[in-house]
């Protein structure tokens, strides 16, 4: 789950991370009351989880509390890559002689922590990481030590500062740290951090991903998650209340399959023989009856969605419980496109009878079914 | 291999719903299933399988080497810990959406400890005729030559059937888990195909996200390893920035595209397969 900009900061402010004076706000009104309690100049940025915010001009600047209330009236009336903004957040600009970055994440391969560190901040890492690679600092953390104060001073010795500087910047990334460990972050970071005109460190811009596993844990945001104020669209946000994974894509064939590994195969599948595929859904594991009509209903509601495959590699669930499910769903659902499904497993034989007399087309092989199932969504789903 | 017909295991979980299930499709398989844990249900029985409170009240009462993990994900680290300090070397971990920062502290200890997990999210593992620790449908397997390592559970039996209809069969199966951490990667994996006699070649299924399917790659290469390997990589139309069900199988930018996986396993030597079913067909090739 991803945190708004003003969720990070409020976070990293309670670590005792300095960030600029700042306040959110939802109104141009309130924005302009905030702005007048703080210094100028103002940033005013738009409270949004899409990525390159800054470029599609949801990060805009002002010198007087007026022109904070305008420019908030525009971003607040404003879609940025197509999420509307309903809040802003309003800071001090903080004059910036240098731009740094440090962020710690997980490594797969190490099967821990990394933190990652760079003189070159203000820019995304990863692309530090392609074209000037020497700019990257990488600490392994060994989960038993945990990330300490002396690693935090290497580091900030590494970026070339010292004396009193070392400590001040090793203190941000050790705190950092702490709220990564803290609220389960399988990503945390700030970048940049800014090193002032008067030698101050400050976080300008923060980004924290919080792992979904580990919401249980963090009752707050799965709240907020669920509440509707997230990224997600309004099938993601049904199918994630429905423990379904789905994932939006541009074509015309739905797709709904049990197994994260045999859903993915199965859009390959499509795309391998000319078809574009509309979703990605994933109904995991013994599927009951609901599961698979929360599931038809949200490929459905999609307009562009000719015809649909059902992909079900029964193994140990029985396939003519499959087939129940499928047949209450479409009736629930009151489901007209044309389907095809794949259902192999125990049963199939009772399983595909089912089907096939309620008018399915049943196939055994995955190959045949994606063939069959793009050639009916070629001729408009008839 | 890891486990063989003199595997004893224990099963964490035992009285759950798929705990239960899978402890009575496991003991029909012939694996020998010795005691099930379920801190609360000391005392009772599932599928005339004694139940204990504890690991150590049950590795006092029975030997086992092996433990079997469907405990719910927010309890499931504690039980992988408590079966790690108990001296238990392999632990299979089913437990779907542990957090990470729980997996990372079981597989530090594990370290430690000396022991393998398998998972967790995984489908577990099988050595076809010898011994099931997981919850993959036993029927579509038969012993044979190829050895099986995976990330995704479904379509994993999806290729198994394959190979068990083109004769080819599996000398073991194993699924690495669909979680970004987990207890074995590819290369680990690989080693322990290499030693095993029973396999012939090396059936390697991944997925988008990471780097594992390269690293294989890689040490595929540097090892010169001796057996030939197919693969399969799941994920060629995902589009970046989304998680494809799994924890795992996310595209970060050009990092853990299919494109990159499926370009360093075709450069190590290693036939990629374009659908599932063909990885039956190249392996075929590659054996007689």
């Amino acid at each position: 789950m991803k945190l708004f900009e003003y969720e990070a900061k409020n976070i990293l402010a309670r670590y005792g991370i300095p960030i600029p004076n700042g306040e959110l706000a939802k109104s141009p009104n309130q924005a302009r009351m905030i702005a007048e309690k703080i210094k100028p100049p103002f940033a005013v940025k738009a409270q949004v989880l899409v990525a390159g915010r800054g470029k599609a001009g949801g990060i805009l600047f002002a010198d007087s509390p007026v022109e904070v209330e305008n420019i908030a009236d525009k971003l607040l009336n404003m879609q940025i890559k197509g999420i509307p903004v309903r809040n802003l957040w309003i800071e001090e600009k903080i004059q910036v002689k240098r731009e740094l970055y440090f962020g710690v994440t997980i490594d797969r391969v190490s099967r821990s922590y990394v933190a990652i560190a760079s003189e070159a901040g203000g820019v995304e890492i990863e692309e530090v990481a392609a074209k000037t690679p020497e700019k990257i600092i990488k600490t392994f953390i060994n989960p038993q030590l945990g990330f300490h104060p002396f690693h935090a001073k290497q580091i900030a010795k590494k970026m070339g500062y010292t004396g009193r500087k070392i400590l001040e910047l090793g203190k941000i990334f050790e705190r950092l740290y702490h709220v990564g460990m803290d609220y389960d972050a399988e990503l945390v970071e700030m970048n940049p951090i800014v090193e002032t005109v008067n030698g101050k460190f400050m976080v300008a811009d923060a980004r924290m991903i919080i792992d979904d596993n580990a919401l249980f844990r963090h009752p707050e945001f799965q709240k907020r998650l669920l509440e509707g104020e997230s990224e997600l669209t309004p099938q993601e946000l049904e199918a994630s209340k429905n423990g379904l994974a789905y994932v939006k894509l541009d074509g015309n064939i739905g797709i709904i399959g049990n197994g994260a590994g045999l859903v993915m195969a199965t859009l390959d599948t499509i795309q391998y023989y000319g078809g574009k595929p509309a979703n990605f859904l994933d109904v995991g594991g013994g599927a009951p009856s609901e599961k698979i009509a929360a599931a038809l209903k949200i490929v459905l509601s999609d307009p562009k969605v000719t015809a649909l495959f059902i992909n079900i590699l029964g193994g140990i669930t029985r396939c003519d419980e499959v087939a129940k499910g499928i047949l209450d769903a479409k009736e629930k659902v009151r489901a007209t496109k044309p389907m095809v499904i794949r259902l192999v497993g125990t049963n199939e034989k009772q399983g595909k009878r089912m089907l096939t007399e309620a008018g399915i087309h049943v196939l055994e092989s995955m190959e045949e079914a994606a063939q069959k199932v793009i050639e009916i969504a070629k001729q408009g789903g008839k | 291999m890891l486990i063989s017909e003199s595997t004893c295991a224990i099963v964490q979980g035992i009285t759950g719903t798929q705990g239960a299930f899978h402890t009575k499709l496991m003991l029909d398989y012939g694996t020998k299933i010795v005691a099930g844990v379920t801190p609360g249900k000391g005392g009772t029985q599932v599928h005339a399988v004694p139940v204990y409170d504890t690991v150590a009240e049950a590795l006092e009462k029975h030997s086992a080497n092996a433990s079997i993990i469907f405990v719910p994900a927010p309890f499931a680290a504690d039980a992988a810990l408590e079966a790690l300090e108990n001296g238990i070397k392999i632990i299979v971990i089913i437990t779907e959406h542990i957090p990470i920062k729980d997996a990372v502290n079981i597989m530090t200890y594990a370290k430690q400890a000396n022991a393998t997990i398998i998972g967790p999210n995984t489908p577990g593992i099988i050595t076809p005729r010898e011994c099931k620790l997981g919850i993959m449908p036993a029927h579509i397997f038969k012993p044979g030559g190829v050895g099986m390592v995976s990330r995704s559970g479904t379509l994993t039996y999806e290729i198994a059937a394959g190979l068990t209809k083109s004769g080819l069969g599996q000398s073991t199966c194993l699924g690495l888990g669909g979680d970004p951490i987990t207890g074995l990667n590819f290369v680990d994996v690989l080693k322990i195909l290499e030693e095993d006699a029973q396999t012939k070649a090396v059936a390697l299924i991944g997925e988008i996200g990471g780097n594992l399917e390269e690293l294989a790659a890689e040490h595929i290469v540097k090892e010169e390893y001796p057996k030939p390997v197919v693969a399969f990589i799941a994920g060629c139309s995902a589009p970046p920035g989304k998680r494809m069900g799994h924890a795992g199988a996310i595209v970060m930018g050009k990092a853990g595209t299919a494109e990159n996986k499926i370009e360093a396993l075709k450069s190590a030597g290693v036939d990629v397969a374009e659908k599932p079913s063909d990885v039956a067909k190249l392996l075929t090739k590659r054996i007689t």
